[in-house]
């Protein structure tokens, strides 16, 4: 053993690189690649602040820093509408989706019945499904129903969710089925099993959900943008569209209004990472 | 609520007089449960019902029609003329081209997203704002990000040229930086009119800048994140024991790690294979109208153009179908393949 061990003494380079050579390499080309990684958002603060003459020059900094270009923004279109409908529009379909995705999944994860696996075989072949090929018909059903260019029309179709039924119950599958019989030998409904016991317990599941859901009702674009034509309705995305499509030369102010945009996201993901890491580990990605 | 049955345990007593009644009591404790169940399904149920079950059913129904939304064309069953139209229609051809195309930045995305979740999972300092920078991208993307890349990508006066042009100046080198979103070139020299291949198109266009904004985009997102905690799930011995084998890093990763990856690669490729060829409705709508010359009108944006532009729904329902198609296909043959490739 000695022996050996004296062979393969490793050179003093090579202690060198696994101490600290390693460490420094990989911290250098991490910083690299998150410098690439911010380039574009550092760019599109600092165009915010610019007057518009300047943005298109190559020195970084603004001569003079413009934060009333923010309310600029506010001035030109009624961007605080758009806040308030994206806000409410996600806020809703979000409240909505926890709550029958964990219905179902409680149906799924809790409850024997005949035909269960059967069904949520059904329910996971949907996710296969393009979006583009419901979309088509649920418009028409909008246009029917005379729900196009309303609230009601922008949350519905969103409350109902495969993915989300999926993602809680592997939740709820690993807490323990003796609570449940527990609860029953206490005389207690499946309502109130549901309610005061899987759904407190299934809080990191719905947490991680609702996250994703908001996130993305947040972003949403293609439903949106078919759906609504007054403007009054306009969610962030559609009214940055227009924004960019009609005042595509102001520059300093779309990126003003971009900025705005985003940091409601990076302030929720950087207070809920670990949620949201967590969930996408288990396998839930979407989109 | 009432939702509940009255569970009492079956009694303990089993002679044969009480095994009809015994089996009644099973029966009913079934179907309580069964009731229930449905109970607690029906809201979700009936929003699948109505929002996607139903309109995949309409939408294949639809696409055997000449539907359109205007009301000058009067309505006929036409069997599959729109499915037959479609494989005659080049635009369909050209813009199904440009969707596979577009998905060629895909291994390399998949391939950065590994190599940043290695050098993430060693034992450093700050993993945790690495992580978080890295996913910023992913976490942003949405028409905030593409209206930014379309400022980015600006010929004359966007932030990418500038830097182009002063270093190929710095350098005294002779460089005609790109016109990115406004240029059909492309890497591989695809022409703009037929489906075939010229020398004349060759550089970087419109697609090619697409592509770089989708790595920009995905190399530190979700697939980071998976890739990160499956390499956290590689068991260390196999790892020691192939060391002391004599294996080499490379060798190490080759022949252990690699394969220990393969179900989380594979669910990735999968992943990316459906997203791609549903994807680049956004860049076009937002950065590029799908121009030029409809070079980056992907297969859900041209959809989009023939449902919600020219209200030809039945024609539209038609295109959805085959993409429809063609996802289940792939996906299938992944499964068929995949299977072989994780199980060694």
């Amino acid at each position: 053993m000695l022996n050996t061990e004296a062979v393969q003494k490793p050179s003093p380079l090579a202690v060198w690189w696994d101490r600290v050579g390693k460490v420094v390499a990989s911290h250098l080309v991490l910083t690299l690649i998150a410098l690439t990684t911010l380039a574009p958002f550092v760019w599109m603060v600092l165009a915010s602040f610019k007057p518009l003459e300047e943005v298109e020059q190559i020195n970084p900094l603004p001569s003079v820093w413009h934060p009333e270009n923010y309310a600029k923004v506010f001035e030109q279109i009624p961007f605080a509408r758009y806040y308030f409908n994206s806000v409410f529009i996600a806020a809703w379909v979000t409240f909505l989706q926890c709550l029958t995705s964990a219905m179902a999944a409680y149906a799924f994860a809790r409850l024997r019945w005949k035909g269960r696996d059967a069904v949520f075989r059904l329910y996971l072949a949907t996710l296969m499904i393009p979006g583009v090929v419901t979309m088509i018909p649920n418009y028409t059903l909008m246009v029917w129903l005379h729900l196009l260019d309303s609230y009601v029309g922008l949350i519905v179709p969103a409350a109902f969710s495969a993915f989300g039924t999926f993602l809680l119950r592997q939740f709820m599958l690993t807490i323990p089925p003796s609570l449940d019989e527990a609860a029953k030998i206490d005389g207690a409904t499946h309502w109130q099993i549901f309610w005061d016991i899987i759904m407190p317990l299934s809080r990191a599941g719905l947490i991680t959900l609702a996250i994703f859901t908001f996130m993305g009702n947040y972003g949403s674009f293609f439903w949106p943008l078919i759906l609504i034509k007054s403007e009054h309705l306009r969610t962030l995305p559609i009214g940055m569209l227009y924004f960019d499509t009609n005042y595509g030369r102001q520059t300093n102010l779309i990126m003003a209004a971009s900025v705005m945009n985003i940091i409601p996201l990076v302030i929720l993901f950087v207070v809920s990472q670990r949620f949201l890491v967590r969930g996408i580990q288990l396998g839930a990605v979407k989109g | 609520m009432q939702l509940s049955g009255k569970d009492k345990p079956i009694p303990a007593s089993k002679t044969h007089d009480n095994f009809g009644r015994q089996y009644i009591q099973m029966r009913t404790r079934v179907r309580d449960e069964r009731y229930i169940a449905w109970l607690f399904l029906l809201p979700n149920f009936l929003g699948f019902a109505v929002f996607t079950a139903g309109p995949v059913l309409f939408s294949l129904v639809v696409s055997f029609s000449n539907w359109n939304l205007q009301r000058t064309v009067p309505f006929l069953w036409i069997g599959f003329e729109n499915y037959l139209e479609l494989m005659r229609d080049q635009q369909f051809w050209l813009y199904f081209i440009n969707t596979l195309y577009l998905m060629l930045g895909m291994p390399v995305a998949i391939a950065g997203s590994l190599a940043l979740a290695i050098l993430l999972s060693q034992k450093l300092r700050g993993i945790v704002l690495y992580r978080t920078l890295f996913y910023l991208p992913s976490i942003t993307s949405g028409v905030a990000l593409m209206i930014l890349w379309k400022a980015l990508y600006n010929p004359d006066f966007g932030p990418i040229n500038a830097v182009i042009n002063t270093v190929s100046g710095a350098l005294g080198l002779d460089v005609k930086a790109p016109q990115w979103l406004l240029s059909t070139a492309n890497l591989l020299g695809l022409d703009v009119e037929q489906v075939r291949i010229t020398a004349k198109q060759f550089g970087l266009g419109a697609r090619d800048a697409l592509i770089i904004m989708g790595i920009w985009i995905a190399i530190g997102g979700n697939n980071m994140l998976l890739y990160l905690a499956a390499l956290t799930n590689v068991p260390q011995e196999l790892i020691e024991a192939a060391q002391l084998d004599g294996a080499g890093k490379w060798a190490v990763f080759r022949n252990v790690t690699w394969p220990q990856l393969a179900p989380t690669t594979f669910f990735i490729v999968v992943m990316s294979f459906i997203g791609g060829l549903q994807g680049g409705f956004e860049q076009a709508r937002v950065m590029t109208g799908g121009g030029p010359a409809g070079t980056t009108t992907t297969l859900t944006y041209y959809i989009y153009t023939k449902a919600f532009e020219e209200f030809q729904i039945g024609y539209a329902s038609a295109i959805s179908w085959i993409l429809f198609a063609i996802i289940f296909v792939v996906t299938l043959a992944n499964w068929k393949f995949g299977a072989k490739e994780v199980s060694y």
